[in-house]
């Protein structure tokens, strides 16, 4: 079983078909939104994780190709500028997965795991220097 | 003992040794209080984080014809013109014009004073709209132009409240989120933030101002500035440990420097959601090792230094001058707290790491011989306490 963070592209004729529906109905994929914005009138996104076996995940992600979904497996929906942060720690008791944490108790510099980060977009609101940016 | 000058003529000779506050505790623990008070001559301390009262004096230079300016923007942010013809103050917590405040709660409060600040630092252009009555003496009465601090006669920053020499812990024990110059703070004492750089801060090195005066050269934002007075609401009558540190807030400084001499990297635009806008500084000052006790002073260790925690729901806004519980900078820094059998998230609104990198920089200027002490030419006050407002009805 692997666990993949994936961003889909919806244009905007696909988003009446239940694709999460049949991710996880027809190909067994266990899946975990981060965000989602899916309306009729304009282009929409999800970014997800989703879990499974690595030809169920291959099998899952041609299906939803197949729907002229834009699938991005590298891209990161939160970015995190570290010119701009001045590693205060403002951020740190907003996010819930630590994806901001103090990596070195010495230095007391702050870092950011994009693979932790679940796209809560709590650091966005809180920090005092517009350090984080989301790409939607 | 040394003085001033035997500690200067040293730095001048490019022998002097200098450490920052952080080195010096465990160097004193190896070569003992009396050994290292000979041989170390400058410890340096640091702070980098949000000092509200900060701002600049600019002067625009006169325009053909002249004008009296009377009301002045910089990019849609006002700077108080009620002084001489062409000066101004820009406040780091001037709001922009038209910006909706706390009306759509909670207020974004994407630009300001404090993000025009940096912008000038950083060389970048801003808009200047002007507006003036009219005088036969200085007939324009409006005029918009882009500038930078290059074409400015003057731009100096004049700062009359920073350095806190200790900060109130913020928590929230109601239900609902409050939203402070201390960041978000979720209901029911989910998280806190403290805002010090502890045994870094400059303040904290001088529990007295034995060293720390007015006249005293600080490194600001990387400008060669000073102490001009002692800051507003410098209050150094509290409740101190053992050591002589306050655990309240205490004294303040009035710092100035020539904004020119700044980089931006510490000179740093502040947005606080539901609350507003201000501006976050490095400051780095130097502290000459005269004797013993000043040496002592300076080993101050996060475990020593404690803050208390204040519930910005109630106990703040209403000065209620309850305290829910006093906490080390050591167990802040954990990440982690427990109050009242709660675990509490931490978060700060003071950069440790920034502080760190600013005492480097400080120590390496001293070093080199490019940054002299200066003894201040008149104490701070170290008996003094802050009153409140009295809101007096009509008699």
């Amino acid at each position: 079983m692997v666990t993949r963070k994936l961003m889909l592209y919806f244009p905007k004729s696909e988003t009446e078909k239940p694709i999460v529906y049949h991710l996880v109905k027809d190909y067994d994929l266990l899946v975990n939104i981060f965000r989602a914005k899916v309306t009729p009138e304009e282009y929409g996104y999800l970014v997800l994780d989703v879990t499974g076996t690595e030809e169920n995940l291959r099998r899952g992600l041609e299906f939803v190709r197949g729907f002229n979904v834009r699938v991005n497996e590298a891209a990161v929906g939160v970015s995190w500028n570290a010119d701009k942060c001045t590693h205060c720690g403002n951020c740190l008791p907003h996010c819930p997965t630590h994806a901001l944490a103090i990596a070195d108790p010495k230095t007391r510099r702050v870092a950011f795991d994009p693979k932790a980060c679940v796209e809560c977009l709590s650091c966005l609101k809180n920090c005092p220097f517009g350090a984080c940016a989301s790409l939607f | 003992m040394k003085t001033y000058e035997q500690i200067n003529a040293k730095i001048e000779s490019g022998k002097a040794v200098v450490l920052n506050a952080e080195e010096i505790i465990d160097y004193v623990d190896r070569k003992g209080l009396q050994a290292a008070a000979e041989e170390v001559d400058v410890v340096t301390t640091a702070t980098f984080g949000a000092m509200c009262s900060s701002g600049c004096f600019l002067n625009f230079g006169h325009s053909t014809p002249r004008m009296r300016i009377s009301q002045a923007w910089l990019d849609d942010v006002e700077a108080y013109s009620g002084i001489a013809a062409v000066d101004a103050y820009l406040g780091a917590t001037q709001l922009r014009r038209n910006d909706p405040a706390n009306l759509y709660y909670p207020g974004e409060f994407r630009f300001g004073g404090g993000h025009v600040i940096e912008k000038l630092v950083a060389g970048e252009p801003v808009e200047l709209h002007a507006l003036s009555y009219g005088t036969d003496d200085y007939p324009q009465r409006e005029l918009r132009t882009r500038l930078t601090i290059k074409d400015l006669n003057q731009a100096v920053m004049t700062n009359p409240r920073n350095c806190y020499q200790n900060y109130n812990v913020a928590i929230n024990r109601s239900d609902r989120p409050v939203y402070t110059y201390l960041g978000l703070l979720k209901p029911n004492m989910q998280n806190l933030t403290y805002s010090s750089a502890g045994q870094l801060s400059p303040l904290l090195n001088d529990p007295f101002y034995r060293t720390i005066g007015i006249g005293t050269s600080v490194w600001l934002a990387g400008a060669r500035g000073l102490v001009y007075a002692e800051g507003t609401q410098h209050a150094p009558t509290c409740q101190r440990g053992p050591n002589g540190v306050p655990m309240e807030s205490a004294g303040t400084l009035g710092l100035t420097g020539n904004m020119k001499e700044m980089k931006a990297r510490y000179v740093r635009g502040v947005s606080l959601m539901g609350y507003g806008v201000s501006l976050a500084l490095g400051v780095g000052i130097p502290i000459p090792i005269l004797d013993a006790e000043v040496l002592r002073a300076t080993t101050v260790r996060d475990r020593e230094i404690m803050a208390q925690v204040i519930d910005y729901s109630d106990a703040y806004p209403n000065r209620t001058g309850k305290i829910v519980c006093s906490l080390s900078y050591e167990e802040l820094r954990r990440g982690e707290v427990t109050i009242e059998g709660r675990k509490v998230e931490v978060g700060s609104m003071s950069s440790y790491a920034m502080a760190l990198e600013i005492a480097g920089l400080l120590a390496d200027e001293v070093r080199r011989g490019s940054f002299l002490l200066s003894p201040p030419s008149r104490p701070l006050p170290r008996e003094q306490s802050m009153k409140p407002l009295k809101v007096r009805r009509k008699a």
